[in-house]
């Protein structure tokens, strides 16, 4: 299929619509670029909304890390090969609050432990997960762990995987002063959806009617917890309502995946992203590329057929990994999909994944991955650089384990930033 | 401890009166003599109960002969280490054997296959599904082997169809186009859980007793007699003694280790079957490889799905086996060079057992595991160089076999106990008990849309199992033992058999399981590590493709979200590193320059 000669070429291309492509597109909107991106958009509905930066080091002695930045630090002393060793902590820095920043300014801001430490969050596993920045929705629930406060914990009939009794009881030697109460929630029955639950108290009604129903269970309990479920747009009103209504703290609790904390994020990201300038071609990916004279890029995009075709100074491939599609495994070995760019893997697929789940080491698959040189450009395994234009960022990159490590947020958004960097360096 | 054995022993069928006639928990006492296998200082000190027979080892053997000796009129306890099938009972593929696959190696086994096919079909027809089997060769297989086939056969008492190649692709499309012979045998397949669950049920509704998660822990042997059997509680660490007049050993592969206990010696070969098991239902029929016994020749229909199988590979010991990378890949070779679509379909689950096999005096060492005799072994160890009058082995065989081994098995206990009353099994119907209906697949789901229920949520949505079911298992469960744990109820229904592993149920199933007051404090948290973790034994072999995204995705909310790896202590020494961590790049790179 012939392009004509006269499409515009934009400046950058980003492919992928996860937490590292949202990233990516913003920090490429705020540096000027012209921008298009294209992804399902369900990724990010898999985020837990959690900002994870750097949670545990070192990974094989399951260590929990109260303060990221000195992690970070010894991290990149003992893992030079990880994607944050690329960077300075500086501009690991810089990311986070321009991230962070521009949720504020979209209404949904996100709250920091004051000492720039992690904070503990509770999960419905009634487990503690360290963690970088919650939601605001959340920050009176770390508060009143840290304090040990008396809370009451709201779960609903019909809403499975969520238990305020589990949560509690698996946590009572930790925060003894924790009270349950099951609900119906109003005017919903049946099974419960918390996207549904969380657009529904965007009405000032069902506040009203949630409020009361909770309000003969309060007692001496400081603050109230309910599932993620406070509102999907309006989540400041929620909470503030809800406050007021019930005359103590509201904090909300994750819960299973995929949850509205991801789901808000999604939602601002495609409301703000085009204001700023940003094409995103919505439910649809990059079938293939074509590479064209002087590094640039030629895209199909569309679903199985081809719909459009774009062209682009360069590319950011923030395509994800197994779940995203950014790579993909057969029996015989891994492959990225679009680039077929080389994969650093375990020499024989006996060696992809431990026999326990839990191996304290983490699965070697989970380092596996695209490398990149500092600029964050796709690198063979003798370092050399295979597209001048083309960059990786996020969760593909190779010699990290975001899952065990707990920095996926902040792999995603570090990297972003640093590949758009450079991508504006090339483009410029 | 009164109390806890009452919940041990609780049954609807029995008056609270003959529990406590028939535990007799008579006394505490110190003992003085030798207890071998319990290293303490302090000897035994706690209660005991009695029976007549004690039967170690809770898989078809052990339930089926429960079942045969309460239909003489005794009575059994059964005790198992683990659950209902956890060893080779529950890891093989589940096929009621024609008895063709043995004409050329063992013949005798062959025969009782197939004598034992015919019977169970008339005796427990709901666990069994009579779909009829293939033998297959492709071109390249041993001519002379498929030229002797039949009259092999019908020296064993199987008389084989041949089917034209034509035709046997027509009644199996998925077959390869070089086919280049067939045979059409009587095989069928077997719901190995359901046959346990039943039997057992049937044995309890007699008065016998199953002890779940009881370890056997030591033997106290005195003048040539077991005097005690000590056993130690695995959910409470309590130990208690059994005092039993005739004690079985049907630990399957747990043989050599029980009569180890009472000083005696079985020499036990050890040989690993895997199995792996398809999202589709590839064939109506079994479909066996027309050629000698090898890896990989066997495709099993089971409900909605295909079971592929099978591997022969010695291990040392029967504990902490898995399937293993070389296998899965083996197999799915092997089987797609009968039916080709099994080179590209998705995989759910592999997984392995162990077959017993006798090692006295035969001179396998060495050899090919797959010409020792399938036959099972019957050891009165009255006779034993070793002598102990009340102590019998039951051991090796098929699953095919299960009935006739319980059947012999209960024939010498009841000699010994100068019993006449005579075997009814080989006549009377198994019943159809409502506890074990939930493994068949697709039951769950047609009861859920039949009751239509907007209340009755579905818990694991892959298999469609929702709240009242496990509502239901619970209290089958609490029947036998003090608490109903996610395990338990994996193994008793299809919850996180689905493609989704058990990402979101198993969450989901903890959750319920607290509302209704069946976990407290942080036991949950362990029990959703062992749940994935007996799931990922599963799975972990099997990950490439579509699987493997959803492998992602359960780490990135069990470990990622939940922290579950965080304070997990590895219980079976599997932390230490076990693969190869040498990495290397894709080859295929190169056409984007």
């Amino acid at each position: 299929m012939a392009t004509p000669s006269n499409v515009k070429k934009h400046d950058v291309m980003i492919i992928g619509t996860g937490m590292t492509g949202m990233a990516a597109a913003l920090f490429a909107a705020q540096q000027r670029l012209d921008t298009v991106q294209a992804g399902i958009t369900g990724e990010i509905n898999f985020a837990s909304g959690l900002l994870d930066l750097f949670g545990v080091h070192p990974v094989s002695r399951g260590c929990v890390l109260t303060d990221p930045w000195r992690g970070l630090a010894k991290l990149i002393q003992d893992e030079p090969l990880h994607p944050y060793a690329k960077l300075e902590i500086n501009t690991i820095r810089m990311a986070m609050r321009r991230f962070v920043d521009f949720l504020a300014k979209a209404d949904y801001p996100y709250s920091f432990h004051p000492d720039e430490k992690n904070l503990n969050v509770i999960t419905p596993a009634g487990t503690i997960k360290p963690t970088y920045g919650v939601p605001h929705t959340m920050q009176k629930g770390a508060q009143a762990l840290a304090l040990k406060q008396s809370c009451l914990l709201v779960d609903f009939k019909g809403l499975k995987g969520y238990s305020a009794r589990q949560i509690a009881l698996a946590l009572a030697h930790r925060w003894p002063n924790l009270k349950t109460v099951r609900l119906e929630f109003p005017d919903l029955s049946g099974e419960l959806y918390t996207e549904r639950m969380a657009r529904s108290l965007e009405e000032p009604q069902a506040r009203k009617k949630l409020a009361q129903a909770v309000l003969p269970h309060i007692e001496n309990a400081s603050a109230v917890g309910f599932p993620s479920i406070l509102g999907v747009y309006r989540t400041k009103d929620v909470l503030q309502d809800l406050e007021r209504l019930l005359g103590v703290n509201v904090f909300e609790i994750p819960t299973m995946l995929p949850t509205v904390t991801g789901l808000r994020l999604r939602e601002i990201f495609e409301q703000h992203l085009p204001a700023m300038g940003v094409q995103i071609n919505f439910q649809q990916r990059v079938l293939a590329c074509d590479h064209l004279p002087g590094g640039h890029f030629r895209l199909h995009i569309g679903n199985e057929k081809v719909n459009c075709h774009v062209l682009a100074k360069a590319v950011i491939l923030a395509s994800g990994r197994f779940l995203g599609k950014g790579l993909r495994a057969d029996r015989n070995g891994i492959h990225e999909t679009l680039f077929n760019l080389p994969v650093h893997q375990p020499s024989q697929r006996s060696g992809w994944h431990h026999k326990d789940l839990f191996h304290q080491a983490g699965h070697p698959i989970n380092r596996s991955g695209v490398q990149v040189d500092k600029y964050f450009r796709p690198a063979n395994c003798q370092g050399r650089v295979l597209h001048e234009h083309l960059f990786a960022a996020g969760s593909i990159l190779a010699h990290q384990d975001w899952i065990r490590q707990k920095c996926g947020s902040g792999l995603a958004i570090a990297t972003a930033y640093a590949a758009v960097k450079a991508c504006k360096n090339l483009v410029d | 401890m009164i109390l806890f054995f009452l919940n041990i022993c609780y049954s609807p069928k029995i008056s609270a009166y003959s529990v406590a006639k028939k535990i007799s928990i008579i006394r505490k006492y110190v003992s003085q003599v030798k207890i071998m296998g319990v290293h303490t200082k302090s000897l035994f000190q706690g209660d005991f109960m009695q029976t007549q027979v004690l039967i170690i080892g809770g898989g078809v053997t052990g339930t089926g002969l429960a079942r045969d000796l309460a239909l003489r009129g005794l009575d059994c306890v059964v005790v198992e280490k683990q659950d209902v099938n956890a060893g080779a009972s529950g890891g093989n593929h589940g096929l009621l054997h024609s008895g063709a696959r043995y004409i050329a190696s063992d013949p005798a086994a062959a025969l009782e296959c197939q004598a034992e096919n015919r019977l169970l079909k008339k005796l427990a027809p709901h666990c069994i599904e009579q779909t009829g089997g293939l033998f297959v060769a492709i071109a390249g297989d041993d001519e002379k082997y498929i030229a002797d086939f039949p009259d092999l056969c019908s020296k064993a008492g199987i008389e084989p169809q041949a089917v034209d190649v034509q035709d046997a692709r027509e009644m199996e499309p998925g077959l390869a186009d070089n086919i280049i012979a067939a045979y059409a045998v009587q095989d069928a397949t077997i719901d190995p859980f359901k046959l346990s669950l039943d039997n057992m049920a049937c044995a309890q509704q007699m008065g016998s007793r199953l002890l779940r998660y009881c370890r056997v822990a030591g033997m106290e042997v005195q003048n040539g007699r077991i005097n005690r059997v000590i056993v130690q509680d695995g959910l409470t660490g309590k130990s208690f003694s059994i005092q039993a007049k005739v004690v079985v050993n049907a630990s399957g592969a747990w043989v050599g280790q029980i009569a180890a206990l009472a000083g005696i010696k079985i020499e036990m070969l050890y040989s690993k079957g895997s199995l792996l098991v398809a999202q589709n239902r590839v064939s109506q029929r079994v479909i066996n490889r027309l050629r000698p016994a090898q890896d990989g020749d066997i495709i099993v229909p089971g409900g909605t799905v295909s079971i592929l199988g099978t591997t022969s590979e010695r291990v040392a010991c029967p504990d902490k086996i898995y399937p293993e990378v070389h296998e899965v890949d083996l197999i799915i070779d092997e089987a797609a060079a009968m039916m080709p679509v099994l080179a590209s379909t998705r995989y759910i689950r592999a997984y392995c057992g162990v077959r017993p096999l006798m090692g006295i005096g035969s001179g396998a060492a060495g050899k090919d595991d797959r010409s020792v005799s399938r036959g099972f072994t019957l050891i009165d160890h009255a006779k034993s160089p070793h002598r102990v009058e009340n102590f019998v082995t039951i051991t090796g065989g098929k699953l095919t076999t299960f009935r006739l081994m319980a059947e012999k098995t209960a024939n010498l206990v009841c000699r010994r106990l100068a019993i006449t009353a005579a075997g009814q099994t080989r006549t009377k119907l198994l019943p159809n008990t409502v506890d074990a209906r939930w493994t068949e697949p697709g039951l769950a789901p047609n009861m859920w849309i039949r009751k239509n229920d907007p209340n009755d949520i579905l818990l694991c949505e892959c298999e469609m199992v929702s709240q009242s079911v496990v509502e239901e298992l619970v209290n089958s469960i609490k029947k036998l033992n003090a608490r109903p744990g996610l395990k338990d109820i994996g193994l008793r229904s299809r919850i996180g058999k689905g493609p989704c592993q058990g990402t979101f149920c198993s969450q989901r199933l903890a959750a319920y399981l607290y509302d209704r007051k069946h976990l407290d404090n942080h036991q949950g948290i362990e029990e959703l590590r062992e749940f994935l973790r007996e799931r990922w034994r599963g799975q972990q072999p099997l990950l490439w493709d579509t699987p493997l995204a959803q492998a992602e995705l359960l780490e990135a909310m069990h470990c990622g979200l939940f922290g579950l790896e965080l304070g997990a202590n590895c219980t079976n020494g599997c932390n230490t590193s076990n693969i190869d961590q040498k990495f290397t790049l894709s080859r295929r790179h190169g056409n984007s320059k």
